[in-house]
């Protein structure tokens, strides 16, 4: 039907696969996330600490450079685990103001425009639908984290040599596991809260707040009390744990990595299941 | 697919601790179908429940031949469905967010693109349609509501409440858009209204709704062909026993009475028996017909009626019956 013929006609052509239609979601919001020049600026600045990072290592393997300028750097500049926890705090700080920023966004609007029985009305589940605003949070946090993280694991593998990538190769996989767990975290977060209060501001406040109050509570628990279980509460805590036993660093926190890892799961299933709450075509008033 | 297009069997549904739909039982083919109810009576529930946004407490809900339960991706396929309430993606501009409407129903995203522009030049949006939604008027919004709901081509259009808060020239305009996509003969149309004029000069079958339950079906369109006369008349001259006799006398040629008021008789007169007979009838009585007015029995009187009805316990709808009131006085 041609614009010009103004009538209606119905649809027989081919349909696409039914499996890639979260995709669809990811393709809107990813489009509507890019259009505020914040965002690419922002993510050029994130690039910074990686580049320098990369410079790092090509001076860790390149010692005899220094050595001309009468420096002996053999000491500091050792590339390990703890070279990548330190890449991986930074960048995922970043990550963090990014979740707190773009997060909201993604599915307040359609809460509070009511947009949700017009996404259920087809063929699209819920889980298609959190899966779809999921993904874009992923991409772009992955963007910061384990991407970078894994350049520059394999920057140091080339230039360090077999050796060091035989002794060192578990370092790729805590990078990716680390990185896959805190930006599944913060995206389940940053949707459950947006979803909760399904207004923009308010849910970025939340975000920052679910980390910053978390934090605070768990250490005004543990200094009233003498006890460590109020670090089960502080996210951030939580994920330095489990990362510090990812890329073999010791640390004293008071609580076993086992007790760390049951914590974030059940910040996961809070999250779930407030997103299984609200993520609805309809809120029943019971 | 079957020529049924909404089929209930015993559909109950329960929210919380309330039962919003009981026991409703219906098997409707119209081209245009038209749920009718005061405000609360579950029509925005059966709709819901047929999309599979509520869970259906027992019975069964098919569309198309389609169980609600087992083959909702089926179904919703081949719906469209336009909200009672504001409902969009307010940021984006009308073209993108028919675009994606139209990928998520499963169209490559060229064909979306190209019918997202055709729906909203169908609509009458066509110079409006790379603004953002959320600076559109209410109308606007209803039409680009109306857009999004065909933009896929569904087989059923599902219509809550589509001429809500608009304007009369704006009414007008989604009831003619609504004939139209009628008289394509491409897809089956539910409307949903509580406003029954809409729903009389749209639809060929309607179903009425009161608390939940089903008071009273009517095809619409067999009371048109049904070549049938409707008199009211006003007597005046008598007593109510002779008023009585006099409708009971009316009744014996053939017609069908009922007593609308004190002193108003209406009268449903087959083809075949004369219009002289009322007024021998009449005379026969000693009585005046003060006013005599030809009409049909609107969608006003059915509604009107199936309020007072108790609901319809039985399993199955009743054939349309043009005046469902037995002779004599209610």
């Amino acid at each position: 039907m041609a614009v010009y013929k103004r009538t209606y006609r119905g649809y027989e052509g081919v349909l696409t696969s039914a499996w890639s239609r979260f995709l669809i979601i990811t393709k809107y919001a990813w489009r509507g996330v890019f259009g505020a020049r914040f965002l690419t600026s922002f993510l050029v600045a994130c690039c910074f600490f990686p580049l320098g990072c990369a410079g790092f290592i090509y001076l860790a393997n390149n010692l005899s450079f220094l050595s001309r300028f009468n420096v002996d750097a053999s000491k500091w500049v050792e590339i390990n685990g703890r070279f990548f926890l330190t890449f991986l705090t930074v960048q995922s700080s970043f990550a963090y103001i990014l979740t707190a920023w773009i997060g909201p966004g993604l599915v307040a609007p359609d809460l509070s425009n009511n947009g949700l029985p017009l996404y259920f009305c087809r063929p699209l589940s819920r889980t298609e639908y959190v899966l779809g605003k999921f993904s874009v949070l992923f991409l772009l946090l992955s963007a910061l984290t384990w991407i970078p993280g894994l350049l520059l694991f394999g920057i140091q593998a080339s230039l360090a040599g077999w050796e060091w990538l035989s002794k060192n190769w578990w370092i790729a996989s805590s990078i990716f596991l680390g990185s896959v767990l805190w930006v599944s975290i913060l995206s389940l977060i940053a949707l459950a809260m947006s979803a909760w209060v399904k207004w923009r501001i308010a849910a970025s406040a939340l975000i920052l707040g679910v980390f910053w109050l978390g934090a605070g509570l768990g250490a005004a628990v543990n200094s009233v009390l003498h006890i460590h279980a109020g670090t089960l509460i502080d996210a951030a805590s939580l994920i330095g744990i489990v990362w510090s036993d990812l890329f073999g660093v010791t640390r004293s926190s008071g609580i076993s990595i086992e007790e760390a890892w049951f914590a974030l799961l059940g910040f996961c299933v809070i999250c779930v299941t407030l997103l299984n709450r609200k993520i609805r075509a309809f809120e029943v008033i019971r | 697919m079957t020529d049924v297009v909404i089929e209930l069997q015993n559909l109950s549904v329960r929210l919380g601790e309330r039962n919003i739909l009981q026991q409703l039982t219906a098997t409707l083919r119209g081209r245009t179908i038209g749920l009718l109810g005061p405000n609360g009576a579950g029509k925005s529930t059966l709709i819901n429940s047929l999309l599979g946004f509520f869970p259906i407490t027992s019975g069964s809900a098919r569309v198309f031949g389609y169980d609600t339960r087992r083959d909702a991706n089926e179904i919703k396929r081949l719906i469209g469905y336009m909200p009672e309430n504001d409902s969009f993606i307010g940021q984006m501009s009308a073209v993108a967010f028919l675009q994606m409407m139209a990928e998520l129903s499963g169209l490559p995203a060229e064909t979306a693109l190209e019918r997202a522009h055709e729906a909203l030049f169908y609509v009458g949006l066509g110079e409006a349609r790379y603004r953002p939604i959320g600076s559109y008027s209410l109308g606007m919004k209803q039409m680009a509501k109306l857009a999004q709901a065909i933009v896929h081509g569904p087989k059923l259009v599902i219509l809550d409440e589509p001429t809500n808060g608009l304007d009369p020239a704006a009414r007008t305009r989604m009831i003619r858009l609504i004939k139209e996509m009628r008289a394509t003969n491409q897809m089956h149309i539910v409307l949903c209204s509580h406003l029954l004029r809409d729903v009389e000069e749209v639809c060929e079958e309607v179903l009425i709704l009161k608390q939940g339950r089903i008071v009273h079906y009517s095809n619409l369109e067999e009371e048109r062909k049904a070549n049938k006369r409707f008199v009211e008349v006003e007597l005046a001259g008598s007593t109510p026993q002779g008023e009585y006799e006099f409708a009971e006398a009316v009744a014996g040629l053939g017609c069908e009475t009922v007593f609308a008021g004190p002193s108003r008789l209406k009268i449903v007169m087959p083809i075949d028996v004369d219009m002289k007979n009322l007024y021998v009838l009449a005379a026969a009585r000693d009585l005046q017909l003060r006013r005599l007015n030809y009409r049909r029995d609107t969608l006003e009187d059915i509604f009107l009626k199936a309020m007072d009805h108790r609901p319809i316990e039985t399993a199955a709808v009743p054939p349309p019956v043009p005046m469902e009131v037995p002779n004599g006085r209610l």
